[in-house]
């Protein structure tokens, strides 16, 4: 897998840590509750909610950082930091990208948690 | 080392966010509550009591910082140690967290270990803190206590109105010296409860206890209306307290006390005395130096209880006195007119 989706370490940490059968739980929570804040980054976007928009961004980052999802954390990061453009195409492009890797990221936790 | 199980109450409105917290609290040997927001937390934490608050601070309905503001306003809440755990960066924000009275400042994603030496430390602190508090419930009375609590210690006092009360047991000395010493300790145990009943439920609060003697307060540290009065009615139930508690040792085959109560009332300086490291709640004025003039007296007066013109002035018709004339006293230019109240007690 590609070691740039997800830090193992981070995540056999938090095996370690708190146990595997509740971080497979957990995971199921995480996906649950990730579409969510993506379609809530969106209507931020469309619906220009500067603070939703923050708040979605803030969000999402916090959980990929939980279980090592690196990239995600960092993409995720850059949108609250930065807020709402000034040229929504900007972010429409930005949202684009963190969905793909939100994919990616998806597809490496179910993995890993059957793992 | 194992803390002692506390509980804890989880405040954070992402999910995975609460179920991470509370099993690591749980594997920590805790239990533990949730919250998603503010205000629901706030509605929590007036309702039942917790050891401790994890708080995030990016919340939607009510954050972190404004939790912490409610807290820190509310006297039954600012003890409450509180630990924010938040993935917000800037130094600003942890700088604000620890202004507004957070224990401590965790980033997200938390690490467990760290989470819980300093969920260990914040407990200790409390438990610090919450025998302090017993202890000065313990050595200090309540209102004293309430009022350190309300406005802080500070040394120096104000002026007010009150009636001052001193209270000895007669004879003491060779009462003591009849009986084996943990009989007296034991007569003087029950002779306090007695007499600490009767003083705080007439609104007096005791401030000093001195060997058989005690000084109490009417309308201080909190104002009382119509101190005389109370002091008078508490004084009355001593006597006859003391009257039904030498019933049970006559029985018993032991001898029975008497004592004298002398009362002032009039403007006295209250407040606290002594040194930043320790100090005492008290009162000091002529008002105090004639109460304890008047309970010295009831010796030579030969009656259970003595009191100034300003107390008889400020009692009803119910209770009877009886003027004993002028007396001249130790410390006083002119003489004094005082009063006997008319008590079971006889001399």
């Amino acid at each position: 897998m590609d070691e740039s989706v997800i830090d193992k370490a981070v995540y056999a940490e938090l095996e370690e840590t708190t146990g595997a059968e509740f971080v497979a739980d957990l995971v199921d929570t995480f996906l649950e509750e990730a579409s969510g804040m993506l379609t809530e980054l969106r209507r931020a976007r469309a619906e220009n909610h500067a603070d939703h928009f923050r708040r979605a961004a803030h969000s999402l980052k916090s959980n990929s950082n939980t279980f090592g999802a690196v990239k995600l954390a960092a993409l995720a990061r850059e949108l609250e930091l930065k807020g709402l453009d000034a040229d929504p195409a900007r972010d429409t492009a930005a949202l684009a990208a963190l969905e793909i890797e939100y994919a990616r990221a998806a597809t490496a936790l179910k993995d890993l948690r059957h793992g | 080392m194992a803390d002692p199980a506390a509980r804890l109450l989880i405040v954070d409105d992402n999910k995975v966010n609460r179920l991470l917290l509370s099993r690591n609290v749980q594997m920590q040997g805790h239990s533990a509550a949730l919250a998603e927001n503010g205000r629901v937390a706030l509605d929590m934490l007036r309702r039942e009591p917790f050891d401790l608050l994890l708080l995030d601070i990016e919340m939607p309905e009510m954050d972190g910082f404004a939790v912490l503001e409610q807290l820190k306003a509310d006297p039954q809440l600012r003890d409450l140690p509180v630990i924010v755990t938040s993935s917000l960066e800037g130094l600003d924000n942890i700088v604000r967290c620890i202004g507004l009275g957070a224990e401590d400042y965790l980033h997200k994603p938390v690490n467990p270990v760290l989470l819980k030496a300093r969920i260990g430390a914040s407990l200790e602190k409390k438990r610090l803190r919450d025998q302090q508090k017993e202890l000065v419930r313990r050595f200090a009375t309540s209102e004293v206590a309430q009022d350190l609590q309300q406005s802080g210690f500070t040394l120096g006092g104000k002026r007010v109105h009150a009636s001052v009360m001193f209270s000895d047991i007669r004879s003491f000395t060779a009462l003591v010296e009849s009986q084996p010493p943990e009989e007296t300790i034991e007569l003087l145990n029950t002779y306090y409860t007695l007499m600490f009943d009767a003083i705080s439920s007439h609104g007096g609060v005791v401030n000093q206890m001195i060997g058989d003697g005690l000084m109490a307060l009417f309308g201080a540290p909190l104002p009382l209306h119509d101190c005389a009065s109370s002091a008078v009615a508490a004084a009355l139930e001593m006597i006859e307290l003391i009257e039904q508690f030498n019933l049970e040792r006559s029985a018993a085959q032991k001898p029975t006390i008497r004592i004298g109560i002398g009362i002032a009332t009039g403007e006295v300086v209250a407040g606290y005395t002594g040194t930043q490291q320790r100090a005492t709640y008290t009162c000091i004025g002529d008002t105090v130096n004639l109460a304890a003039r008047l309970e010295a007296h009831t010796k030579v007066a030969g009656c259970g209880i003595l009191i100034d013109e300003d107390t008889q002035r400020a009692l009803g018709d119910g209770v009877g006195t009886e003027a004993l004339g002028a007396v001249p006293f130790k410390g006083k230019s002119t003489a004094v007119e005082i009063f006997a109240v008319a008590a079971g007690q006889t001399a």
